[in-house]
């Protein structure tokens, strides 16, 4: 008995627009209620600003990593398959840099792009397995995981290896320098940040001038108005405050261009839709041309370079490479992916809400860690939140039937 | 006879959608009762109701069971009162055992503990009842779907079933198997078991329905004594209108040859054993060709291997495709070259269920919809709305998912994929399997139109009256090779049958 059989127009207006992308603006809302929680909170007990330059820049500077790996966590899911290694290879990618530019002394410049192909060397490795043996994902990155992190620790010797100079360093800690002298606000932030803000709100009028074209029934003008508002704001609040204080982190420019180019990837292109009808339907997809196989080779090739990133990335923070680097952070990453939406099947999940649920995450670790939270409530509070996204995600999904 | 059940005033509403509108059923204490109804038309939320799928409370009206009132919790509480409901999708567990499956949840058991010798015991003896000889330890995935429709039925009567529900109980069945089941049904009327079936096959209803209830819409239409029951006048009651032709009209304009199979063999993927063997068919612009054959004949087999590999090993044979000779090797290579194959499941093979209709549409051709490797997502509308009013999609919009709609319409989304590859052969394979009259009609047209098209239609298909109806040519294939060709003119079910038999037999003599 379908609702379907018949032909009447689909029912418009704000609540039915509301109604049908609840799950993305609900997690915007949030995310914006656990920021103004903690604001609250936190200035309440700790007398502290939440919402300070410094603390907002950490905020970037703790998380970009999770974000970046949670952007090749979501192809991997969405491929229908999962990858435990990251935490791992991040670890060991993080060690040879460190191996090449301490013991061996290459160029910062060089390094990088070594390193990453490294990444996509181990992604290759596992993902053949994966793809072309069909070994469970599960299986194979749980070896990859104890079998990095040995490697790990073998590289390492059970030490340090650090510090970096600084052109390594400013991966991580480094900041956009002012073209406009060093006064105070940051202007260069200041004008990529408006520049980001207009683009946004500029893509926006013409997607919907573009549906208006195909007869696309668009989102009501207030709704979209309303939602624009709330991000462009909220962008020159964090421009605004950033500026004030260092600038721009160098990583948050590297994450918000992986961001778009992901975006972008994920929802307009060829590949990208084959990969989610590969995750929703992977027999249909092969019978209609797909090369299913290469496909999931390359979510986990390209999920080898983004851990090699973010392995990086963390290596520089830490300004040495350890052999506990990345330990837990394929369960941050992963969860990342699911309170962001995405299905355990395989077929469904959307950047931007993996960009939210890593920013949910990151906001809550931050904020509990300042009010001062043992990390034994942080543990349980976290794997609550999770719990209750995918809850939320089953229960919606079951009331639309 | 007195009547065993009585639904009256069945209504049942889900948001937005009234499903049920003062629906009413009597079955007689002993008879087989049938079902039909277009897909859609209410027949299993109907059996939901009755089976407390849907508890008492959640619907308006009445259910009278021997009599009294009957107030079902959930399936448990209508078990107990003997009405057990076989669905379409077989409920065994694969990797356990017939005895396991048969007593799963009513366990022959003290105290928690199983008394497998008393299992095993009586496991025999139901297996016996139903005309199966399997030893109570086979595990239930080793049976073929037939064996495992009459496991259920096992199942059903280790319950002490007084009205047992049959829901399209032969769909997924070879003719064989389908006679056996109904033989069985009318063995189980001879000891008083009280039996629903819900089928499409008029010809099936015919052979056991004692009495037919038509229900269209949400509501009942008739219910025809067993003199009444004619095929016309039950689709008629089905449709809601005189459907002159089961089959719709067409004269064929058949060109020139434009694909043709020489020598192909193709070897089972696992196993040493050839599948396919040295069979040769031509398909010309404009021709319906028919492929016959019992279930395991090597149809499926033969469009898969064809349709760039997707079947098999060691394939040879040659193909020659609108005077060329395509690269078939990949799935991809076989579109471009101008194949298409809808395949027998759809919702296995055919479709990405919680994906919406334009997407499942654009899937095989996102090029056509993109510039370079980016996607125009407007433009993919524009190819969603052109097939939805082409193919007569029944849909609010093409941002449903296909999951929800209708075996028809799903049927239509696939055949909308297919064609926007702009194939010039058409490979339909089981093409109205599961879909009701109504819709079947729909496709029979959609076919014509695309030979008259000039495209090529190779259809195959279990129902012979189908084939019978539709093909310019048929193929009759067995164990993998072509046992004979038919034209339109001499085709009938006997020949087809005899052809099928005589190779059968030159098989066994080699």
């Amino acid at each position: 008995m379908s609702t379907a059989e018949t032909n009447k127009p689909a029912p418009s207006g704000i609540g039915a627009h509301l109604g049908s992308h609840l799950r993305e603006n609900g997690m915007m809302l949030a995310l914006i209620a656990i920021v103004l929680f903690f604001f609250i909170i936190v200035r309440a007990v700790q007398g502290v600003d939440f919402l300070s330059a410094q603390n907002i820049t950490n905020l970037f500077l703790q998380n970009s990593y999770v974000i970046i790996m949670a952007l090749g966590m979501l192809l991997v899911i969405v491929a229908g398959h999962i990858d435990l290694s990251v935490g791992s290879v991040a670890a060991f990618t993080g060690a040879v840099a460190s191996m090449l530019l301490v013991q061996y002394d290459l160029p910062v410049l060089m390094v990088i792009p070594m390193v990453l192909v490294v990444g996509g060397l181990i992604g290759a490795a596992q993902g053949y397995w994966i793809a072309y043996w069909r070994i469970p994902s599960f299986i194979v990155t749980l070896a990859g995981m104890l079998v990095f992190r040995g490697l790990t620790l073998w590289l390492l010797g059970g030490q340090n290896i650090g510090p970096f100079e600084r052109s390594f360093q400013a991966l991580s800690t480094g900041f956009i320098p002012d073209l406009f002298g060093a006064d105070k606000p940051n202007f260069t932030a200041l004008i990529l940040v408006a520049v980001a803000a207009a683009a946004i709100v500029w893509a926006g009028i013409r997607g919907r001038a573009r549906e208006a074209e195909f007869g696309i029934a668009p989102e009501p003008a207030g709704f979209f108005w309303a939602r624009n508002a709330v991000v462009v704001i909220a962008l020159l609040f964090v421009g605004w405050k950033l500026a004030s204080f260092r600038g721009l982190p160098n990583v948050l420019l590297i994450m918000s261009v992986l961001i778009v180019l992901y975006a972008f990837f994920t929802e307009s292109t060829t590949t990208g839709r084959r990969i989610y009808a590969l995750g929703g339907n992977e027999k249909a997809a092969k019978l209609s041309g797909i090369k299913t196989e290469r496909l999931v080779f390359f979510t986990f090739v390209n999920m080898g370079v983004l851990a090699s990133l973010a392995g990086m990335i963390v290596t520089a923070r830490l300004n040495s490479a350890t052999p506990k680097a990345g330990v837990g952070f394929e369960l941050d990453v992963i969860a990342a992916v699911f309170i962001g939406g995405a299905s355990m099947t395989g077929g469904s999940g959307r950047i931007i809400g993996v960009v939210v649920g890593a920013l949910i995450m990151g906001v809550m670790n931050n904020g509990m860690s300042i009010m001062g939270i043992g990390i034994d409530y942080q543990q349980v509070i976290k794997g609550l939140v999770l719990l209750a996204a995918v809850i939320f995600d089953v229960y919606n999904k079951t009331k639309q039937g | 006879m007195t009547a065993i059940l009585e639904m009256q005033g069945i209504t049942k509403t889900f948001p937005g959608v009234k499903a049920l509108s003062n629906v009413n059923l009597s079955v007689r204490e002993g008879e087989i009762h049938a079902i039909c109804g277009e897909n859609g038309a209410g027949k299993s939320t109907l059996m939901k109701v009755l089976s407390g799928v849907y508890p008492h409370g959640s619907y308006d009206g009445e259910i009278l069971y021997d009599g009294k009132p009957a107030r079902f919790r959930d399936i448990r509480d209508s078990e107990h009162a003997g009405i057990v409901i076989i669905h379409q999708e077989l409920a065994l567990v694969p990797l356990l055992s017939v005895a396991e499956n048969l007593f799963l949840g009513n366990e022959v058991a003290k105290g928690g503990v199983i008394n497998w010798p008393l299992a095993y015991q009586k496991t025999e003896a139901l297996l016996k009842k139903v005309g199966l000889t399997e030893a109570p330890t086979t595990k239930v995935e080793k049976l073929g779907v037939g064996k495992q429709q009459l496991v259920e039925i096992a199942k059903a009567l280790a319950k002490n079933v007084r009205l047992l529900i049959l829901d399209e109980p032969t769909a997924a069945l070879q003719e064989n198997d389908s006679q056996k089941l109904l033989d069985l049904m009318l063995e189980l009327k001879g000891q008083g078991v009280t039996q629903i079936i819900i089928s499409h096959k008029l010809n099936e209803i015919r052979r056991v329905a004692d009495r037919v209830t038509v229900i269209r819409d949400g509501s009942t239409v008739s219910t025809l004594d067993r003199s009444e029951i004619t095929e016309d006048r039950i689709i008629r009651d089905m449709v809601g209108r005189d459907m002159a032709h089961r089959y719709p009209d067409r004269t064929p304009k058949i060109g020139e040859v434009l694909m043709e199979v020489r020598n192909w063999s193709v070897m089972h993927p696992e196993q040493p054993r050839q599948v396919i063997r040295d069979v040769s068919m031509t398909v010309r612009k404009g021709e319906i060709v028919g492929i016959a054959g019992l279930m395991g004949s090597g149809r499926t087999e033969f469009a898969m291997s064809l349709f760039g590999r997707s079947y098999g090993r060691d394939i040879r044979g040659e193909v020659t495709l609108a005077g060329g000779k395509p690269d078939l090797s990949t799935v991809s290579k076989a579109i471009d070259a101008g194949l298409a194959y809808v395949t027998e499941d759809r919702k296995v093979l055919g479709l990405i269920l919680d994906e919406p209709i334009l997407r499942n549409i654009s899937l095989a051709n996102l090029e056509g919809i993109s510039k370079g490797a980016v996607l125009s997502r407007g433009r993919e509308q524009q190819v969603a709305e052109k097939y939805r009013k082409a193919m007569n999609i029944r849909t609010p919009t093409v941002f449903q998912r296909v999951v929800n709609l209708s075996g028809g319409n799903q049927q239509k989304v696939v055949l909308s994929k297919w064609l926007f590859t702009d194939p010039k052969v058409l490979i339909l394979d089981e093409p109205t399997r599961g879909i009701d009259v109504g819709a079947k009609f729909e496709i029979y047209n959609i076919m014509n139109e695309l030979a008259g098209q000039g495209h090529g239609v190779v259809m195959i298909s279990s129902e012979m009256p189908e084939l019978l109806g539709m093909c310019d040519r048929i193929y009759v294939m067995n164990e993998g090779r072509i046992a004979g060709e038919l034209t339109r003119a001499e085709a009938s079910q006997e020949r087809i049958m005899a052809l099928i038999l005589q190779d059968g037999m030159k098989g066994d003599a080699a």
